[in-house]
């Protein structure tokens, strides 16, 4: 088999010994420009979401889902910026600039609980399929194939008619995600689950590729000749030499998350209205758009800038970690 | 080589036929009842129970699939629900417009793709180099049909270069085989720059430049044909990718494409035009990395020994 790269995520591990030391490492990651700029935007867009609520409380941002009798012209139209209305309102009369602020809400957390998901998934049948091999490593990669040859949209077209309404039950009693304050409907954990579910197949070859060479390398074989359980060869001596790898897909598959997040809100199949979503708002813009197009362009840059923002950690981060191939 | 090449296509097949059964679970676990989809809201009972019966709607799931996958056998895909049209000519119908369109996509950003990771890789590091990775950076960030829209309001709408919307034949492909270009250059450019980057490290391009070659011939004859060999792989993979944003693309220029279909057939609950869609695209992917394999093992020699 021509099993070359799978992604441009090349490997820090097998190749550069001794290992750099923690310190260095730190630097490397404080002083690289991209993640710098990266892990900032990512920060305000963060501290935005959270102060959003507060931030309506004391009248500095409308409500997101309440529409002004003032806010449409005598015609009808959404209203153009002024000062009232910092980025105007859309076609129901609502303030554009505060959906989009709340929109981060439902993105960021959509996003984060998806990546994660993702995460979970591709991380465990990569080091599964790389530290087994064999028959196991044949049928994972072969599924992990089948559901790389399908597009994700459309994947997740299928599974958002599959989990519409149903699924809000089989999530575990623990896994509340009020804590964030965000009214939870329907839509945000099927939403996630199935956003999760479409994009972990990326991470595993990735993945396997890393734990196929840290597998034979003699720190393993050491350990197993002692007696190490395989749990405790997986737990102990892979996974945190493939961790760097992972934290460096995570942060570009934020980035994939988010943007399937709005894609599948553009289509109307995300979050349910009236959540203020990127995508839905687009969506709902568009017949719009000649007369106001800002309710189009708003929230189509909060999606650029914050996927840009994940993309920029996640190359920064790669760069760092990974100093061999950028001197 | 033979042996490798029934292995391939024994999974490919395989692969297939598992995308086939899964995506059937996933589309007939829709709520809704297709019946009603079929026959209209203000059909008579009668009617429903007819239609239940011509498409099996009464029997369990695990029935409906054997019928499905002997129906696929006879290489039938059934007829529409809405239309009735068959789901085979609705898709052959549509098909010119996407396969031009993506051709025309991955045409145009190699193109420019290739250039730019050559000249990134000649001034790694520069300022050259960083700018063209912010640009990269931000090419891949941007939501199709976001930039779509927005290349269509100003491009078309307002300059008037290309036509807004709907098909008139290759005119109307232009502006959105620009879109999807645009998506997928900052990839492309960043994996030809790393590749780059490592073959101009490497012996053959010292002993090229001694032997007084000049610098294009270098860069282009030597180096960049090696630092190809592996992004045949990726274009090979990335067709799912690829019909993801044709998807959004087709929708947003009104073209009459697979994409649009989907995308239709999706919202009308026209199940057989789902699974065709569907299938259609895992099997154009399915073949494409197929056909890359062996192209692959052609380009470069070296790989026969492996496997």
């Amino acid at each position: 088999m021509a099993e070359t790269i799978a992604a441009p995520v090349s490997n820090p591990v097998s190749e550069r010994s001794p290992p750099a030391g923690r310190k260095q490492v730190d630097s490397a990651l404080l002083n690289n420009r991209l993640v710098q700029v990266g892990a900032g935007i990512i920060l305000i867009l963060t501290l935005l979401a959270i102060a959003a609520p507060t931030l309506t409380r004391i009248g500095v941002l409308h409500e997101p889902i309440h529409q002004d009798t003032n806010g449409l012209d005598a015609d009808g139209m959404p209203r153009p910026p002024s000062a009232h209305y910092l980025l105007g309102t859309d076609n129901l009369g609502r303030d554009v600039l505060s959906r989009v602020v709340y929109g981060a809400r439902v993105s960021l957390t959509i996003g984060t609980a998806a990546m994660l998901t993702a995460t979970l998934i591709g991380v465990t049948v990569g080091l599964v399929a790389g530290f087994y091999g064999g028959k196991l490593d044949l049928g994972l990669m072969r599924f992990t194939d089948m559901n790389l040859s399908l597009p994700a949209i459309l994947l997740a077209i299928a599974f958002a008619g599959l989990m519409d309404g149903k699924v809000v039950h089989l999530h575990p009693a623990w896994l509340h995600w009020s804590f964030l304050d965000i009214r939870l409907q329907r839509g945000m954990v099927s939403v996630f689950l199935i956003i999760g579910f479409v994009c972990w197949p990326g991470m595993v070859r990735v993945i396997r590729g890393q734990v196929l060479s840290i597998r034979e390398r003699d720190f393993v074989q050491a350990a197993r000749a002692l007696g190490a359980s395989d749990a405790r060869l997986i737990s102990r001596h892979i996974l945190p030499n493939v961790l760097p790898t992972v934290i460096v897909l995570a942060a570009m598959n934020t980035a994939n998350t988010i943007m399937l997040e709005a894609g599948l809100g553009y289509l109307g199949i995300g979050v349910p209205p009236p959540a203020p979503t990127w995508g839905g708002m687009i969506a709902d813009g568009q017949p719009y758009f000649i007369a106001a197009p800002l309710i189009v362009i708003a929230p189509g840059l909060a999606i650029v800038i914050t996927v840009l923002a994940f993309n920029l950690l996640g190359q920064g981060l790669q760069e760092a970690l990974d100093p061999k191939h950028h001197p | 080589m033979l042996a490798h090449f029934l292995t391939r296509l024994f999974w490919s097949a395989l692969t297939l036929l598992a995308t086939a059964v899964l995506v059937f679970f996933l589309v007939n676990a829709v709520p809704g009842d297709v019946a009603r989809v079929i026959a209209g809201p203000k059909a008579s009972p009668a009617v429903l129970q007819q239609i239940r019966k011509r498409y099996h709607l009464n029997d369990p799931v695990i029935v409906r699939l054997g019928y499905y996958l002997l129906q696929l056998a006879h290489g039938d895909l059934g007829h529409s629900f809405v239309t009735d049209q068959p789901v085979a000519q609705a898709l052959l119908t549509r098909l010119p417009v996407t396969a031009a369109l993506s051709a025309m996509a991955v045409v145009l950003w190699m193109l420019i793709a290739m250039p730019l990771g050559v000249l990134t890789a000649k001034y790694a590091g520069s300022w050259i180099d960083r700018g063209a990775l912010v640009a990269a950076t931000l090419s891949l960030s941007l939501p199709a049909f976001w930039l779509a829209r927005m290349l269509q309001y100003s491009l078309a709408y307002k300059l008037g270069w290309f036509p807004v919307a709907g098909f008139h034949g290759f005119v109307s492909l232009l502006l959105p085989g620009i879109t999807l270009a645009l998506l997928f250059i900052g990839y492309y450019s960043r994996l030809i720059h790393t590749n780059m980057v490592e073959v101009l490290d490497s012996p053959f391009v010292r002993a090229a430049r001694a032997k007084g070659a000049s610098e294009a011939a270098v860069l282009f004859k030597h180096a960049l044909p090696n630092a190809l060999i592996p992004v045949v792989t990726i274009l090979g993979m990335d067709v799912a990718s690829l019909l993801g944003g044709v998807l959004f693309t087709e929708n947003v220029f009104a073209l009459p494409g697979i994409g649009k279909l989907a995308v239709q057939s999706v919202f009308n609950l026209d199940v057989p035009m789902i699974m065709g869609t569907v299938l259609l695209s895992a099997t154009a992917v399915v073949t494409i990395n197929l056909v890359v394999d062996l192209l692959y093992r052609w380009i470069d020699p070296r790989i026969k020994q492996a496997c």
